[in-house]
């Protein structure tokens, strides 16, 4: 059984606090060895400015890593450097044991920018099949990618009509298009309501179970319950890098936030680095 | 590069301008209004409109196709689809020469359009055959789409990049022949004329008009244009960077 399913059972999106309180909390796939990712040293300027100075982390095969914290904090530069389109100024970066952006890489990661990267004048499974025909794979992914994020009756929609958590989902399924290995997502689940944001949470769940790498990032610390592991990032800095479980045994706190806030009071106070 | 992959870019643009019927109309029929335009300015004046036809009939699909080339490749880039594109297996002249397909498909229409129109019904005297014609007009589409490709990358909103045509396109215009014969230009302006693209075209389409045949000039002229545009593709896919800052 899927962890989410399961929650789905016992408690509400977002109310995950009190599962880990009563011990309740599985995680029901084992931490793989294997390094999906390693990020060695990393820094990235943007603009003349350090976004990260230095940044160390190692994402596992088959698990689903979060990416918290607050807007601005260097999100999605990290995952941009990822996938490959971000430039870098240090460290080293290696994706399925490549380096992050090597050409084999291309359909083995799936990537989902902040906005909907999709074309606003075509339907939905135009935009697919394009997509698709880039890829070089079958109409058969095209029903699947559809079907994973509830779009089928909206395939023949014009994306440019739909609702904005409509567009994020077009946006979504052209990342599934082949089934690649990792799949990076920069804020997926933001405007969508807690339903559909569940059921979201659920397919990534049951990608991970089927082999998938994931790293979602959100500045929502709720979502933290849907992870296998946390990267807590401010100023470009990984103030944790853990097991949420062990994040609140280590803070001593009940919820995600007020580990946070913990961590970044103990590092120095609540001013910048 | 992938030919299926350059044919799904290809295919894309087209359903793109399909549903924008407004676009489509614009670029299709506004050249012909223009053209009849002129035909009815130079009423009297047959010899004129003569003269000056076959110049415009290059130039129109030239301006039409670097606007909306330019603009819609600043969308692309503008909306994260470029940055998806080039995350994946898709290397740059496929974009690239996706787009320079389509645009000269359309373009081939507008000269089709344009070419019927003042040959057949506006009596434009032509001595060449009509479909070299046409072919002047799509290697000038081609240039322009080319070109606007080129400049996309240096305008950051598509007001700027509607700016550039001012920059770009109108100096050709003015040292095209159309105004003074090239020969007679004073120096200096005889060797700007000779550097730019769209002169090469417009000495192409007079050409057509004065001789029967295809002279080699004629092909010496079509390759100059044809040059400019595999070097313009060139600058183009170096200014699609997969990683940006």
């Amino acid at each position: 059984m899927l962890r989410s399913d399961r929650w789905s059972e016992e408690t509400r999106d977002g109310y995950w606090t009190d599962l880990v309180l009563t011990g309740q909390q599985t995680v029901m796939r084992p931490a793989s060895a294997v390094a999906a990712v390693t990020v060695t040293s990393l820094r990235v300027d943007r603009g003349g400015r350090e976004v990260i100075p230095d940044l160390s982390t190692k994402l596992r095969a088959g698990q689903i890593t979060g990416l918290l914290g607050p807007s601005g904090c260097g999100k999605s530069t990290l995952m941009r450097v990822l996938v490959g389109v971000q430039r870098t100024h240090g460290g080293v970066v290696e994706v399925l044991g490549l380096p992050a952006g090597s050409p084999p890489l291309r359909r083995r990661v799936g990537y989902v920018t902040q906005a909907p990267s999709v074309y606003s004048d075509l339907t939905v499974k135009e935009n697919l099949r394009f997509f698709a025909g880039v890829l070089g794979v079958d109409r058969g992914s095209v029903e699947n990618a559809l079907e994973t994020v509830g779009l089928t009756g909206e395939a023949d929609d014009v994306v440019g009509q739909l609702s904005g958590g409509q567009r994020s989902r077009a946006s979504l399924a052209v990342a599934l298009l082949g089934a690649p290995d990792m799949l990076i997502l920069d804020e997926p689940t933001v405007g969508l309501d807690p339903v559909l944001r569940r059921q979201l949470w659920s397919t990534f769940s049951d990608l991970a179970s089927a082999g998938t790498t994931l790293l979602v990032s959100s500045h929502v610390m709720d979502e933290a319950a849907h992870c296998d592991r946390l990267l807590l990032m401010r100023d470009g800095v990984l103030v944790a890098d853990d097991e949420p479980r062990a994040l609140l045994a280590q803070t001593q706190t009940s919820d995600i936030e007020s580990a946070f806030l913990a961590l970044v009071e103990r590092d120095g106070g609540g001013g910048t680095r | 590069m992938k030919p299926a992959v350059t044919l799904a870019i290809t295919r894309r643009v087209l359903l793109q301008l399909r549903r924008d019927h407004r676009t489509l109309a614009l670029m299709l029929l506004v050249p012909c209004l223009l053209l009849t335009l002129l035909w009815w300015m130079f009423d009297r004046d047959e010899l004129t409109f003569d003269r000056v036809g076959p110049p415009l009939l290059a130039m129109f699909p030239f301006i039409v196709m670097f606007l909306v080339t330019s603009v819609t490749t600043l969308r692309e880039r503008s909306s994260g689809t470029l940055e998806r594109l080039l995350s994946m297996p898709m290397h740059k002249l496929d974009f690239l020469v996706g787009y320079a397909l389509a645009f000269g498909a359309v373009a081939l229409v507008q000269a089709l359009l344009a070419v019927g129109l003042t040959v057949g019904l506006l009596g434009l005297d032509i001595a060449g055959p009509l479909w070299a014609l046409a072919l002047v007009a799509v290697a000038d589409a081609v240039l322009g789409a080319a070109l606007g490709l080129f400049v996309s990358a240096f305008a950051e909103t598509e007001f700027q990049a509607v700016q550039f045509m001012p920059a770009l396109v109108i100096p050709q215009i003015l040292l095209c022949g159309l105004f003074v014969p090239r020969d007679l230009l004073p120096d200096g302006l005889d060797l700007a004329s000779d550097l730019l693209p769209l002169s090469y075209a417009v000495d192409a389409m007079q050409r057509l008009q004065a001789t029967a045949g295809l002279s080699a000039d004629f092909w010496s002229d079509i390759a100059v244009v044809t040059g400019f545009v595999v070097t313009t593709i060139g600058l183009g896919a170096a200014t699609l960077k997969r990683r940006t800052a």
